[in-house]
């Protein structure tokens, strides 16, 4: 004997069996049914508000990202759902599991362009792993398995929900819920080969001059301390991406920087000079590579992976490994023998020394009266030790704290690195807090992408979310501002700034906040934010006309890096 | 810059709202315009087979069912070039029927070229042709220029691969292990009933 209830019912038992704890969200007429029902769940579950639907999905990334959990949000139909789909893209290329339920209007208004009507599945097509329109309450339960299973195997990526009125309020049987771990057209992950695992391990084991580069596949895998025994035991000096900046602790010895247009002269020069190249759980974005062509054309590629797609897709793989890389890197281990490479790794330190002399000295302790990005990041690292949560939004300030913050722990980064999205970091922020509680978490944005979401001060005031926010203001937008200078002859062509005074903003929603410009009260007061229980805004005022060096021109090959 | 070609890409899929849609992004996301599309049954009970046909080179196609492949409602999804497959498309032309009448012109074309008649008026005669894509543009030239060809359509491409059945062995290995099940052997092809 079941008991019957509505579709929206059924929809947060669902949830409830797939251990939702968190939820992201923004009511409005066609998924009011849905806010309904879980108001009755609302003492099992952290329910966030947030200001708009487009913090809403952020936030879910960022607790999705820091949790490894699937991240839930909810909000209407039609520009409900239409402001969701940023969010939803940068899921897609950043490989983050979601489920975003929206309303819909009732099945039998479908097409007629009804009020608040968009055809979410058709927008939603491109940008979604799965999605799917819930037309009945009988569906509900298990298109919900199915969603939760689809956005958290494999590689992972987000599934939206399109669900009309009349499945919200249609009775069903509210039946014992049964989780998805099987459908017949969807293999989340290749079954590993021996023969491709050995044909790795037969470069690995031949190299004289390997080089690893390490992806957020390693994060999102679980498979942090799998990818040290490898590197380890091959003794293989690594680089990262910028999502994979978690993936490997970073005072890791054979930890060479980040790869890429921003990364270090090291381990962009080393790309191009060692034997063999292993990839792992990256997609050999265009922002590592730079020019494929002359990208690592000496090196025979390894190329550890889950999806098949991207074998070979940017970047030929002479020896590609398919499968989690939970499975796969063990099996290399097997199979590789132990080495020492000590002169080749010892080769990386004079690129460093030089990029040292040349750029990062400058950064870090600059002789001018005005405070740098890069000394400001760096202090707060040395502050937090390796122990907190990094957030970035997009542009200069995201580059100098992936290069000059360090984090020590696994799912410690999170930031926007495929789509690129300005608005990302504060929403975001807001959600690796909900995830790590108990964490800090230090987001840094510019005066530029902070205005983005900026409504996201009253999610923060009205949860109570202990977020530090560090503004970087250079009254620019300062990476299009940087490109103008390089490339376009300094013509600032819509790049300056008029701004609010962000501590006043930060105030009229009761967050403590100041404004520091001055380099003799900065450590003081980053001491001063650290110690502050609840959320906090710093202001800080920087080099108006900074730049993010090393830099590798777009689409130039890695050789033509510049220092200047 | 390598050579472009034809190419034929199957895709096996479940008979999924939108799905059409999903596999066409794919395309239209790398400006590649598709030469035919077909959607039909395949010998698989309830999975359906897409035959498209595409002008572009191996590195792109590659790439494009490979991402085919990745969604999740695509079982399996290949790519052939044209001596790797027997394939067909069906074309119907409609004709005055004064024009067969005057003269055996017409009729000795159809025969040549083994078309069928399939329906004739004192008005319209309708004749259909199956063959190659070629052969049935040359015949659309011959009657035009013999007597006028009032209507014409064709099919898009419908192909089998040479192997002996579905090419679809792999993936049931792997979906065998990934439910655990140990029935390879009872998988003649037709019986998927254990994976649904």
């Amino acid at each position: 004997m079941s008991k019957t209830g509505t579709g929206a019912e059924s929809l947060m038992l669902s949830l409830m069996a797939e251990r939702v704890d968190t939820i992201f969200g923004y009511p409005g007429g066609a998924i009011m049914p849905v806010f309904d029902s879980m108001y009755d769940y609302l003492g099992k579950l952290n329910y966030i508000l947030t200001r708009h639907e487009q913090g809403a999905v952020h936030a879910a990334q960022g607790y999705a990202r820091v949790s490894g959990k699937v991240g839930v949000c909810i909000a209407t139909s039609g520009p409900g759902a239409t402001n969701l789909i940023t969010g939803v893209a940068d899921a897609m290329i950043d490989s983050t599991p979601l489920v975003c339920i929206v309303g819909q209007v009732g099945a039998q208004l479908l097409g007629t362009d009804a009020f608040q009507e968009a055809d979410v599945v058709g927008i939603s097509m491109p940008v979604t792993k799965w999605n799917y329109q819930i037309t009945e309450a009988d569906e509900v339960a298990e298109v919900i398995a199915k969603a939760f299973y689809v956005a958290s195997s494999g590689r992972p990526g987000p599934v939206v929900l399109d669900f009309t009125k009349n499945a919200q309020i249609g009775k069903t049987a509210l039946k014992e819920y049964k989780r998805c771990s099987f459908f017949r057209s969807y293999i989340p992950a290749p079954i590993p080969k021996s023969e491709e695992v050995s044909a790795a391990a037969d470069l690995i084991n031949a190299a004289k001059k390997p080089f690893a580069l390490i992806g957020q596949g390693v994060t999102i895998a679980n498979a942090e301390k799998e990818v040290v025994e490898l590197l380890e035991k091959a003794d293989i000096p690594f680089g990262w991406t910028l999502l994979g900046k978690s993936a490997v602790p970073g005072s890791h010895p054979l930890n060479m920087g980040m790869l890429g247009m921003h990364g270090g002269y090291a381990p962009n020069a080393k790309t191009n000079e060692c034997d063999v190249l292993i990839a792992i759980g990256m997609r050999f974005d265009d922002r590592v590579t730079s020019d494929v062509k002359m990208y690592a054309p000496q090196a025979k590629v390894v190329h550890m992976e889950i999806d098949k797609a991207e074998i070979s897709k940017n970047i030929k793989a002479h020896a590609p490994v398919l499968g989690n890389i939970k499975e796969t890197v063990p099996m290399l281990v097997a199979k590789v023998h132990g080495a020492k490479h000590a002169e080749w790794i010892a080769s990386f330190a004079p690129l460093y020394k030089e990029e040292k002399e040349k750029v990062i000295d400058k950064q870090l302790h600059p002789k001018g009266n005005d405070i740098t990005m890069g000394e400001a990041i760096n202090l707060f690292s040395e502050k937090t030790a390796g122990e907190a949560i990094l957030v970035t939004d997009v542009g200069q300030q995201q580059m100098f704290a992936a290069r000059y913050f360090n984090v020590n722990k696994p799912r410690s980064v999170v930031t926007s690195g495929g789509l690129g999205t300005m608005g990302f970091g504060l929403p975001s922020a807001i959600g690796a807090k909900v995830a790590a509680p108990d964490r800090e978490v230090i987001l840094f944005a510019g005066d530029g992408g902070i205005q983005m979401t900026i409504q996201e001060l009253g999610t923060i005031m009205q949860s109570d979310i202990g977020v530090k926010i560090v503004i970087l203001n250079n009254g620019y937008l300062g990476m299009v501002r940087q490109w103008q200078e390089l490339f376009h002859q300094k013509r600032y062509s819509s790049t300056p700034l008029a701004n609010p005074d962000f501590v006043m903003v930060a105030k009229a929603y009761s967050i403590a906040a100041k404004k520091v410009a001055k380099r003799d009260e900065l450590a003081s007061t980053i001491d001063e934010m650290l110690n502050h229980k609840g959320a906090y805004l710093l202001e800080i005022a920087v080099e108006a006309e900074d730049n993010v060096f090393p830099m590798v021109p777009a689409g130039a090959p890695l050789s033509s890096i510049r220092f200047e | 810059m390598e050579q472009k070609q034809e190419y034929t890409i199957t895709a096996f899929t479940e008979n999924a709202v939108g799905l059409l849609n999903r596999i066409t992004i794919i395309f239209t996301r790398r400006h590649i315009n598709i030469e035919s599309l077909t959607v039909s049954a395949s010998a698989l009970q309830g999975i359906h087979k897409f035959t498209i046909v595409v002008n572009t080179t191996e590195d792109q196609v590659q790439k494009v069912v490979n991402q085919i492949e990745k969604l999740v409602e695509v079982l399996k999804s290949f790519y052939h070039t044209n001596d790797e497959i027997v394939h067909q498309e069906l074309a119907l032309y409609k004709l005055p029927t004064k024009g067969l009448l005057e003269g055996n012109q017409v009729e000795q074309i159809v025969r040549e070229h083994a078309a069928r008649i399939l329906e004739v008026t004192p008005s319209f005669t309708t004749i259909e042709l199956t063959g190659y894509k070629h052969e049935l543009v040359l015949l659309f030239e011959r009657l035009d220029k013999a007597c006028g060809v009032l209507q014409y359509t064709s099919s898009g491409r419908i192909a089998v691969h040479r192997a002996k059945q579905e090419v679809l062995t792999d993936h049931v290995e792997a979906l065998a292990k990934l439910k655990g099940e140990n029935k390879i052997d009872k998988v003649s092809g037709k019986t998927w009933d254990w994976l649904t």
